[in-house]
Order: C-alpha cells, then structure tokens, then sequence
C-alpha cells in the first residue's frame, strides 16, 4: 500500500532542487532583516547565502540579495511569501529572469613558509587575487568572483596551508539596461 | 495687494495649526477616526497614559476582560460578526504575551485586529525591565504585521497605518507596541486622510479579467462540477455571500463550504451539501472526490479539507479564487488562479456568465446530482436518538430549532461540541458563527460570545461549549456580568475531551490518557458565583424546557448540558486516508486497526 501523503508527512520531492537567486527590495526600517529570515526559518526553507545593504539612502530602500535551494514549486512559495511581506517593494528571481551577475568577495588567510608561499602566490595571480596582508609566514588574499570561483580557489589553497576564510555572500544584478521592478 | 496682517496670521496658523497632543491622546483620536467604538482591554503600568485619557469620555466603550486572551477572542469575535476590526489595548511584558494565541488564532483564520501594547519607556528597552519583553519579537510570528514606534511623530501615522494592514488584502492581526515615554511626548497629529497611500503594502483587489474568463469557461463545461467555498467569502464582506448565492443558483452547482465558510451558502438551500473535511459530509466529500471541476472560492485546500493529499480530487481542473497569493498551488496545483478579493471575482464571474449566456451540461448535471441524491441517502450525518440519555447531536439540532427565528449567533470552543454545532446548527447568513478553525484555540468561544455580544448587544449569543475548553477561559463570565451581556454558554458536557478520547479510541487502543475530566466544578453553582442563572439538564425529556429557559433569561446563562460520554463525532476521514474512504456512523464496530494504519496514527 502506498504510503499516506499530508503535508505532515510527504516525503522530500524527489524533484530535482535548484539553486535560486533571488532580490528583495525591502523598506529599511528597523526588524525588516528578521521578518525575512523569520519567514525562512518559519517554514523550514534554507538560506544558502544573504546580503543585505541599504542602496538607495534617500528613499530607504536596502537590497536583500538570498540564494536559496528548493523544488520549483518551493522556490514560487518563497517569492510569494518575501513578497506578503508588509516592507517588501519586491522580489525579482534572478535565476528565473536569466541574464544576471553574481559576484561575491572573500578574504582567504594562508600560512606557510618556503615552497608553498610561492605556491600560494602563484596560484592567487592566476585567480587574480590581491594581497590585502601580508606577514612572513601568512598572506590574506581578497579575491571576487562568482561563489564557485571562490569555492575552486579555497579547496587549492587547503593543502598549502589554509587557516581561515571570510565570505560575504553573494550580491547579484540583473543584465541590461532595465531597473529590476 | 494689502499690507493687513490678516492673510499673514492665516498663513502662520496653518503652519502652527496641525493638532499637538501627546501620544496617548493620539491613540484615542485615531480609534475616533478609524470609527472604533469598542475596545477590549487590560490596564498595567505601560499603558496607563492610554488608560488615562479613557478615564471620562463617552465615545469609545472599553471592556475590561478578565485575562488577555480574553481580549484577543473578544476582538476576534466583535470582528467576525461585524465585519469591522476588532481592537484590544493590553500592557506590555505579560499583557502582550497573554494576548500571543489570541493574535495567532486570528492570524490563522486571517480576522483583522489592532493590539495596542504598551512597552516599557524606550531608554529601558533591551535592559530586562520590569514587565519588559520583546513584544515585536515574540509577535513577529504570530502577526500580519506589527510595529514598535519610537517617536511620538510616527505614532499617528503608525496606527492608522496599522489599521489599513489589518483589514486590507487577507485580514490580519497587527501589533503597535508604544512605549510609555512616547506615550507621554507631544507631538503633531496626522489625519486618517492626511496618511499618504502605502509605500509597499498595495494588495490586489480587482481580478484579471482573463483569468475570470478561463475560470468561467472551464465551468462552463463541466460535467461534474462543485463549489468548494471558504472563510474569504465571509471575509469579503455579505455581498460575497449574496453574490455567490446568485451565481450558485444560476449554474444549479451543488456548493460544500469548510468550517470558516458555513453561512455564505444558506443550510436550507437547495444546492447545499453540508461541511467537508475530517468531519465533513458524505456527500461534501464524494463530490469533493469524484467531481471534474472544483470551484474553490476563498478557501486554502487545508490539510483538514483535503486529507491524503496524493488523492485529494485526483480527477479535478480546480479553479481557486484567493486574495493572498501564496495560498495558490501551496499544497495542491491548481489550473486556473484567480487572485482577488472574493467580492470581485464573484461579481465578474457572474458578469461573464450572464453576458454569455452560459449553461453547463444539463444532463450530466442531472447525472451528477443523482449521484450526489444517492450519497445524501446515506444520510452520514445520522446518530442513534435516545430517550434515556441526552445525544449531544440531538442537543445542537434541538438548539437550532429553538432559535432559528432569531437573529442568533453562534461561537463554538474547540472539540467535539465544535464539529456538532458545525454538522447539526444549520446556518443561513453569513457572520453569524464564530469559532476557531485554523488555530483549534480551546477557550475561543466565551470571550468571543463576549465580543460577539458587545458588536450585536440585542441579539442571541450562544457559545456551545465542553466542559473541557470552558474552563480555559472561564474567567471571562465576570466580563460578562459586568456589562451584564446576556451570552448563553451552552455546555454539552461528556465528562470527556471528547475529540482527544475520540483519537485514543480510534488510535491509541482505548487508552484513555488524561482526557478525562476529573474533578469538574458544578458548573449550576459556578453560574451562580457569577451572578449567573446555571441550568441543569439530564433527561432527553427536559431539553426543549432548559434551552427555552436559557433563551428566556436575561441575565447570562450557563448550562451543563450532561450528554451522552461516549459518542464519537462521524462522519470522520481518519488521518491519512482519502475523502471517499471515511468512517460512517454506522461503522462503530469495524476493525479500527484494519481502517487506520500505523502511518496515519502519527498524523495529527
């Protein structure tokens, strides 16, 4: 017999689940970040990443920048949902529209001494990371680029001598001429 | 032009001539403004600059309830019955957290309210004062939306504000949570009309019109079609309820309603199928399961409507008219998405049909409704009377006959009696029945009768209730009796929770954990200690005489109705289990464990 399916009890989807981009134009005003990450949390959806800065001062307007991970039918409930939200202007599925940049910047901390510092440099130069500090037995690289650039370059520097990595998130905009909505 | 200084002093006066007051009056001239006329509260140390300015003036009547919860459910129930949004003033720290399940009740049957909180002065916030919490924090949740106001500038507009979110789009609870300090400043006053449209917040109201044509083509087709209708059309307003009255009449569609939607179609009318859902009708569900053309107008394909979700209509083009758009396609696809207020979409699917001049299948109408005759002849709604022993059933449909000339209104607490009054009291208008479907909030119905009664003070309230969930808040018959509202709290009482005995029976092997009610108080005296009239009925015989007494009485009533303790609520869809696989009531002795399987016992 098959097994009883409720929304209690349906099994994961065995859909394929995609990553998804999305851009929230929010009012800045105080709590708006909580009710954005409450709604995720609430309803058990995943935050693989966030950024959130405010981009038009006059008009107090902040771009939360989310990539999150679900079914297609998952990633349509997260847009609505963001979008009942009382301070949401609204949200734009980048992934969606198509045609988007991502970027993100990452600090990435190497220690070591003799042939792996050289190997570290060389392979930040081919990655076209900068050295933002530097000390006799460490580097700090600051690297930008798409999150996979950034995953690529910290699985290299691992067996050299990683020590730590700090990342941003990723922030992303539509191609062309228009205003996302 | 002149040297006089007349246009001068004009001039300076518009300037200077906005109204200054403090925040605390601010609060009163805006719940002037908003048409407020009744308000449920609670006073404590941060609120009492509101308090204040009650204190003496005659234009808004504050009730005072007996704990906060009390409040929320008040409000809920001045709303529902109403149509108007329903305000509560509690204080801050523990006020606001009483106040948290009245808020999420109404959250989850979206009724619009305003809770005024206060906080602790601003300088204190974040120190752990005293009576001190995260108010908008702790609501964030359980809120449409909600506010903490730091400036006695934004206050005005703050709550005017709040009131356009609660009841705009799908109504919902908001919070503005004020501290004291700002209670207390002065500052300029901003008009209801002077409050500039909102920034964000514009929900789609008028419906595309193509999707209205894709709607009313499909139904134009079908064969076997049904109106499955829902809270929304209450919320929408009565028109909802008159236009969809034409629009069923004029397509000779049987309609089903959920718990929330009872009303909009009259009980008495012809296309009438009865509830749907867990405890819903046999023939609500069969034509739920077997139709080709589901019509869902302001419901939300809940998991009490729609049981096991894989065969929940597997045959249907759905159709699903909602104001919130995240209701569409949540748990179940549709094919058609309507988003609109329900009045709208009514008004422009019955334009549409007139002007086209449309007709469904005649003959496989009649078919249909065959089908349908054959499955109201299984009469699911049936129970075995008795003569010795009062059946709870027996009791709601004696009830209805005894008030139905009335302008009655009814409010459940949650459980059996609620199922019962759903199935047996056959309601024919709109807001007249008030009881807590989503959140399943026990306690609910008495403050809610309290509330129903301040909105319509001549009519008859009547709260069925357990013996169980009006203990949860029973405090609130002082309410009652302090602005001696004459509500009728209508106990059917088994001895049992009847719904939580009812579960352990069917799925738990009669292992009758805690849900008996040991040690009830005698709840004839308990009336009297209110200053009630309490009535006793045992004998089938004496039933009519007790509820004509309760109708009679002008003072509040309560009484302990003793029914039978063991009878179960059916028709019933076990967890887990399809809309045509439910338990009849002539099932009584099937093997249970042959019908409900260890899967559909973890199910709630």
């Amino acid at each position: 017999m098959n097994a009883p399916l409720s929304p209690y009890t349906a099994p994961p989807t065995p859909r394929p689940v995609s990553s998804h981009t999305l851009s929230v134009l929010v009012d800045n005003e105080p709590g708006v970040l909580a009710r954005v990450v409450g709604m995720f949390s609430g309803r058990g959806y995943n935050i693989a990443s966030l950024t959130v800065a405010e981009v038009a001062h006059a008009d107090h307007v902040s771009r939360i920048t989310i990539v999150t991970a679900g079914t297609p039918e998952e990633i349509e409930q997260v847009t609505l949902q963001l979008d009942r939200l009382v301070p949401v202007h609204s949200v734009t599925d980048l992934t969606l529209r198509g045609e988007a940049v991502e970027r993100e910047l990452a600090m990435i901390k190497v220690a070591g001494r003799g042939e792996d510092r050289q190997e570290a440099l060389r392979l930040a130069e081919a990655f076209r990371a900068r050295v933002v500090d530097a000390s006799t037995a460490s580097f700090v690289f600051e690297l930008t680029g798409a999150a996979s650039k950034i995953d690529h370059f910290v699985e290299l520097m691992r067996p050299i001598g990683l020590v730590e990595v700090s990342r941003t998130g990723v922030a992303a905009i539509a191609r062309g001429p228009e205003k996302t909505p | 032009m002149s040297a006089s200084p007349i246009p001068a002093a004009q001039g300076a006066k518009q300037v200077t001539g906005a109204p200054q007051m403090t925040g605390a009056q601010m609060v009163l001239q805006v719940l002037r403004e908003q048409g407020v006329t009744t308000l449920f509260g609670y006073p404590g140390g941060a609120v009492l600059p509101i308090y204040d300015q009650l204190y003496g003036q005659g234009d808004i009547r504050h009730v005072l309830v007996r704990h906060e919860q009390g409040a929320a459910h008040a409000a809920e129930g001045y709303a529902r019955s109403s149509g108007k949004v329903g305000v509560l003033l509690v204080t801050s720290g523990p006020g606001a957290t009483n106040a948290v399940t009245g808020l999420t009740d109404a959250l989850l049957d979206s009724i619009p309210l305003v809770c005024i909180t206060g906080q602790v002065p601003s300088h204190l916030i974040g120190s752990d004062a005293f009576q001190e919490c995260d108010t908008v924090g702790i609501t964030r949740h359980c809120t449409k939306h909600n506010y903490l106001v730091r400036s006695v500038e934004d206050l005005a507009r703050t709550l005017h504000e709040a009131f356009y979110v609660a009841a705009s789009g799908r109504p919902g609870p908001v919070v503005v949570d004020i501290p004291k300090d700002v209670q207390f400043a002065r500052g300029t006053y901003v008009t209801k009309r002077s409050v500039p449209e909102h920034k964000t917040y514009r929900p789609r109201v008028e419906p595309e019109i193509a999707r209205v044509e894709q709607a009313v083509a499909l139904m134009a087709q079908a064969r076997r079609p049904v109106f499955y209708t829902g809270g929304g059309v209450i919320n929408s307003g009565p028109e909802a309820s008159k236009l969809l009255r034409e629009l069923v009449q004029l397509t000779g569609f049987p309609i089903t309603s959920t718990l929330m939607g009872l009303g909009s179609y009259p009980a008495s009318g012809p296309a009438w199928l009865g509830m749907l859902g867990m405890h819903g009708t046999y023939e609500a569900n069969h034509a739920m399961h077997d139709c080709d053309v589901m019509i869902n107008i302001g419901a939300r394909f809940d998991d009490r409507i729609t049981g096991r979700l894989d065969a929940f209509s597997p045959d249907s083009a759905k159709i699903h008219v909602d104001i919130d758009p995240t209701s569409i396609n949540k748990t179940v696809r549709v094919a058609v998405p309507v988003i609109g207020d329900c009045t709208e979409v009514l008004r422009a699917m019955l334009d549409l049909w007139k002007a086209r001049d449309l007709k469904a299948d005649a003959s496989a109408l009649a078919e249909w409704w065959r089908a349908i005759d054959k499955w109201r002849g299984r009469k699911s709604l049936s129970f075995r009377p008795s003569t010795e022993v009062i059946k709870p059933q027996h009791a709601v449909r004696r009830l209805h006959a005894l008030t139905k000339h009335r302008e009655t209104y009814i409010t459940t607490e949650v459980g059996q009696h609620q199922m019962w009054a759903a199935q047996h009291y056959d309601f024919e208008e709109p807001n007249r029945w008030m009881t807590s479907g989503g959140l399943g909030t026990m306690g609910y119905g008495l403050p809610a009768a309290i509330g129903t009664q301040m909105a319509h003070p001549d009519a008859l309230v009547i709260d069925i209730a357990g013996e169980g969930s009006i203990l949860m808040n029973m405090q609130e018959m002082s309410t009652a009796l302090q602005y001696r509202l004459p509500v009728k709290v209508f106990i059917l009482n088994n001895e049992y929770l009847g719904m939580v005995r009812q579960w352990q029976e069917l799925l738990h092997g009669k292992r009758y954990s805690e849900s008996y009610s040991h040690s009830l108080p005698d709840f004839v005296k308990l009336a009297d200690a209110y200053g009630a009239l309490g009535l006793r009925v045992s004998d089938p015989a004496d039933l009519d005489a007790t509820i004509q007494a309760m109708i009679d009485e002008p003072r509040a009533v309560i009484v302990d109705c003793v029914v039978s303790k063991e009878e179960n609520c059916y028709p019933m869809i076990p967890s887990g289990k399809a809309h045509n696989e439910m338990l009849m009531p002539d099932d009584w002795d099937v093997d249970l464990d042959r019908v409900v399987d260890a899967k559909g016992r973890e199910l709630v």
